[in-house]
């Protein structure tokens, strides 16, 4: 046989793997052209400049609340006392080379991570994508989102400074007013009393470093898995039926396309990390819990709860000498546990509202073009995001 | 079913009646093979991989010259690599590789056949299992074991269960001090200002520590009932735990007018979520979240130095609230 | 003749001009400022209050940032363009000092000041209302103003009177070293340090928010408009 490089290589993979099937499947994917189906992608690509970022920040970061008196370049904090945990970042700041441009990239990351994620949901929540077969896709993507903004709040919180120790603080007081167990729940987190104990970081270092990467990933991967094996939906138009896919295969064009957007997300995120200040700790200062500064606000993704936490009325319900329900748990704990119900609940509710048990691959292009329509169907659903993100904007 | 449901469900339908099932079978074939076979663009995307080199080199260049405050020049160019990395791939991608539309049948996901004998071939495996109660009850009791086996380590995450902190900084007698710890005298807080105080000797960080203290005149305060001026406000100086009962900020505003006629009464007020405290009726809610009033600390001045002490614990449980903070009774 | 009686009218009149360029804090009183604090500034019951302790320090203050005279006793006095001229404000200063014991204007020295001192103190006393680097905040009813305008000895005069809902500061608890250092540390949020680049406002996570969503995925946003197909083929 005349040496072949190209089918010599895969004969190799295949006498190993017999992943050749596998591999012309692949090739030959079909993916539907329309650019908000790539909405998705821009989070995931977001998710590996933040694994990529975070790994070199990780170095650098030292996750312990012992004190040491900052002896650093930065005028305004000479002869503070200080965390390790801050004076760590302020150093990977100021004094590691590129360390200011991996940290705000990382940061900014995370912030356009979490809004690919929302604009993404929007775009399979107004298309009705998430109806069967797609339902559990749905639900795993729910769960992302949810994990996705607990990862940004602990990752936000390690720095110990001022504007997130406030932070943590509310976090605390919501943790206490969950019923009857709030109290213990708290003290378990914190390991004591806020502020907790003196490695409460290397707590929120584990669960930012290892913990919810692992399960963001591995749902990731699981989403992924069930986007390929379900295929991909699309809109209406000719050729398009129930029963075929009508689109560019993954090799060469769509892959390309894709990598160049890989290259795209890494490109803004960089401009951004190096362009646009973000949490400038060395202005906010290191964290006392005595302390506060007006204006403190939480990152984007967590404004609807503060606004939450600031328009409720002040309603405790106590009685017999005890508390059953603190005030922070209406704004803190209820209005989003109901609001990320009412996401689970979606696929479910459609069907009931619809009486559509079918399974769908073709998106109902009315429900986009049409907003007065949908806006009937979906403001009950909606309103709560809505509501509460006007209230996050106006808080 | 609401009304309402009902309105929408027949909105919807009415809209989709004519379009439920599957659409017929169009007699368009979508599918089609163009090779753009463009000198041109591959050009392009040859130039725009040599600049994005360029710029690649350019970030490590100011990076090893490290002539500092660099970032913003840090982020141009990997910022500038990448995006004209993007776009030579999307160039590429979109007018040098042949573009094809291609049709692809998607999977049957529901296998009749497969789905009546997966769970034969599980129903199967369980032949000669003649007692299933006993063993389903015994498999319940590992269940419940193994699994609080594996959960119970939490448990060290969290002090120990006897070591509930009750046990407060605040008592009758301590000096109230400042965060250096120099003693704070009755004359260093004059009406409109605020002062931050602390136990003498305790930690700054517990939460239990700080306390505003405010001077009010005297026939302007009302405390709650069982707090008399003389033990718990002397010479209408006034202290209250600085940490709010909503969720725990430190409260560091303090309003004060210079003239109440046209100006807002004196009031403490929480800058996370304007919980807002009315110091002149035991710290009052009279604004904002908080489903309870700051736990006031009662003071005494020394008659020889005029230091202040503490005259007792706080009136209620300090912080957010929990299942058995005491509320001091209001 | 004609010339030395020319030079003898003039020298008559220049002792009347040079006195009628010398304002008259009285008169600027009585007509600015007496329907709300009184013809001898005792005060005017729901509308002004006395000003026999307010001295030059809290004339001062209010005059040069414009904050007085205020149209309505019921408006909050915010800072806008002083209704009058520096030699006004010197002669109405005087006479507001002149009626009773009211501190004098303070001293202030920003170059003895300590910037770390300051900022420990800033953020220990102001910040909960004028925010950690000045920039301003709200209070229930009120806004606390951005500091980047004051000068050095309006902010020693605002921390000493605390003016309108202001708490005050004595001597007591901040001290005349202390305060050299808050208003070092306030002169230095005008320029503060942003070595991350464009520092959108210095306020925190709102405008990066907004950054993040109009400016960062808007971006993506037209990328993938670019890439993918509009309508579906």
């Amino acid at each position: 046989m005349t040496p072949e490089p190209g089918r010599d290589t895969v004969r190799w993979i295949d006498e190993r793997a017999g992943a050749s099937p596998a591999l012309k499947a692949a090739l030959r994917y079909v993916f539907p052209e329309h650019w908000s189906f790539m909405l998705g992608e821009i989070a995931l690509y977001a998710f590996l400049v933040l694994v990529g970022t975070g790994t070199f920040l990780a170095f650098f970061f030292e996750s312990s609340t012992a004190e040491t008196t900052y002896h650093g370049s930065y005028a305004p904090l000479a002869g503070e006392r200080m965390s390790l945990a801050y004076a760590s970042t302020l150093r990977l700041s100021q004094d590691v080379p590129g360390g200011l441009l991996l940290r705000q990239t990382h940061h900014w990351a995370a912030l356009v991570f979490i809004a690919a994620i929302v604009a993404h949901l929007l775009r399979v929540f107004f298309t009705a994508a998430f109806r069967k077969p797609r339902d559990i896709t749905w639900a795993v993507g729910v769960t992302l989102l949810m994990l996705a903004v607990l990862e940004g709040f602990a990752g936000y919180s390690m720095p110990d400074d001022l504007l997130s120790g406030m932070g943590l603080a509310i976090a605390y007081g919501v943790a206490m007013s969950l019923p009857v167990v709030g109290g213990n729940a708290a003290f378990l987190i914190w390991g004591g009393e806020y502020p907790g104990t003196h490695d409460f970081t290397t707590r929120l270092l584990t669960l930012h470093v290892f913990i919810l990467p692992a399960a963001i990933g591995l749902l990731i991967a699981v989403h992924l898995a069930a986007v390929i094996r379900t295929h991909h939906t699309q809109f209406r138009g000719p050729g398009h039926t129930e029963r075929n896919v009508v689109g560019t295969p993954t090799w060469p064009a769509y892959a390309l396309r894709s990598l160049g957007l890989l290259s795209a997300t890494a490109a803004v995120l960089f401009l951004l990390g190096g362009l646009v200040q973000i949490n400038p700790i060395w202005q906010w200062g290191p964290y006392e819990p005595y302390l506060a500064t007006n204006g403190a606000q939480p990152d984007w993704f967590l404004g609807w709860l503060i606004g939450g936490l600031r328009l409720m009325p002040p309603l405790e319900i106590h009685f017999w000498g005890l508390t059953w329900v603190p005030n922070p748990f209406w704004g803190g704990a209820a209005f989003p546990l109901v609001v990320f119900g009412v996401l689970y609940a979606i696929p479910w509710l459609d069907r009931r509202l619809t009486r559509d048990w079918a399974r769908h691959e073709l998106l109902d292009r009315r429900l986009t073009r049409d907003w007065a329509r949908h806006e009937l169907l979906d403001r009950p659903r909606d309103n709560p995001q809505r509501t509460a993100l006007g209230m996050a904007f106006f808080a | 079913m609401s009304p309402w449901h009902v309105i929408v469900a027949a909105v919807l339908l009415a809209l989709r009646g004519g379009r439920r099932g599957p659409e017929p079978e169009e007699p368009v074939d979508p599918r089609e093979r163009r090779v753009p076979y463009s000198s041109r663009a591959q050009l392009l995307v040859a130039v725009l991989l040599v600049l994005a080199g360029l710029a690649g080199l350019g970030f490590s260049a100011i990076y090893l010259v490290h002539p500092g405050h660099e970032t913003q020049w840090l982020g141009l160019a990997l910022g500038g690599a990448f995006a004209l990395l993007a776009a030579a791939l999307i160039v590429a991608g979109k007018a040098v590789v042949p573009q094809e539309v291609a049709v692809e049948t998607r999977s049957q996901l529901v296998h009749e056949q497969a789905e009546q004998e997966v769970p034969q071939l599980v129903a199967e495996g369980g032949e000669g299992l003649t007692r299933r109660r006993l063993i389903a009850g015994a498999a319940g009791v590992a269940g419940i074991g193994v699994g609080a086996a594996l959960v119970t380590p939490a448990a060290s995450l969290g002090p120990n269960v006897g070591e509930r902190i009750d046990a407060i900084p605040w008592r009758r007698g301590v000096r109230v001090v400042d965060e250096r710890g120099r003693a704070i005298l009755a004359d260093d807080v004059p009406p409109g200002t605020f002062v931050t105080g602390f136990p003498e000797g305790a930690s700054l960080r517990d939460l239990a520590s700080p306390i505003v203290i405010v001077r009010l005149p005297p026939s302007t305060i009302h405390l709650p009932e069982g707090r008399s001026q003389e033990e718990w406000a002397p010479e209408g100086l006034l202290a209250y735990s600085k940490i709010c009962t909503h969720a725990g900020c430190a409260i560091a505003l303090y309003r004060y007018p210079s003239f109440r006629a046209t100006q807002q009464r004196p009031a403490l007020v929480c800058p996370c979520h304007y919980s807002t405290f009315d110091p002149a009726r035991g710290a009052d809610v009279i604004f904002g979240p908080a489903g309870r009033p700051l736990p006031q600390l009662p003071l005494q001045i020394d008659p020889a130095t005029r230091e202040l002490r503490a005259n007792g614990g706080y009136s209620a449980s300090i912080g957010p609230s929990w299942l058995n903070a005491n509320r001091g009774g209001a | 003749m004609r010339r030395v009686a020319l030079l003898l009218a003039l020298a008559l009149i220049a002792p009347g001009v040079a006195l009628a360029a010398q304002p008259d804090g009285r008169a600027l009183f009585q007509g600015s400022c007496s329907s709300c604090h009184g013809l001898a500034g005792r005060g005017v019951r729901s509308r002004g209050p006395s000003l026999e302790r307010a001295g030059a320090q809290a004339a001062d203050f209010y005059l040069r940032t414009g904050r007085m005279p205020l149209a309505n006793p019921d408006d909050p006095p915010v800072r806008s363009h002083p209704a009058f001229t520096d030699a006004q404000i010197s002669a109405l200063t005087a006479y507001v000092a002149s009626l009773g014991t009211g501190p004098p204007i303070p001293r202030v020295d920003p170059t003895s000041g300590d910037l770390a001192a300051g900022r420990r103190a800033f953020t220990d006393h102001c910040a909960g209302c004028h925010q950690v680097v000045a920039r301003g905040g709200i209070v229930t009813g009120a806004i606390a103003p951005p500091l980047q305008q004051a000068t050095p000895r309006e902010v020693a005069e605002a921390v000493r009177i605390g003016p309108y809902l202001m708490p005050r500061f004595t001597r007591r608890q901040i001290d005349d070293g202390t305060l050299n250092d808050i208003v070092r540390y306030v002169q230095w949020t005008k320029h503060p340090d942003d070595r991350g680049g464009w520092s959108i406002g210095n306020i925190g996570p709102i405008p990066e928010g907004m950054v993040a969503w109009f400016v960062g995925l808007l971006a993506l946003l037209l990328v993938i408009r670019l890439i993918g197909e509009r309508s579906p083929r």
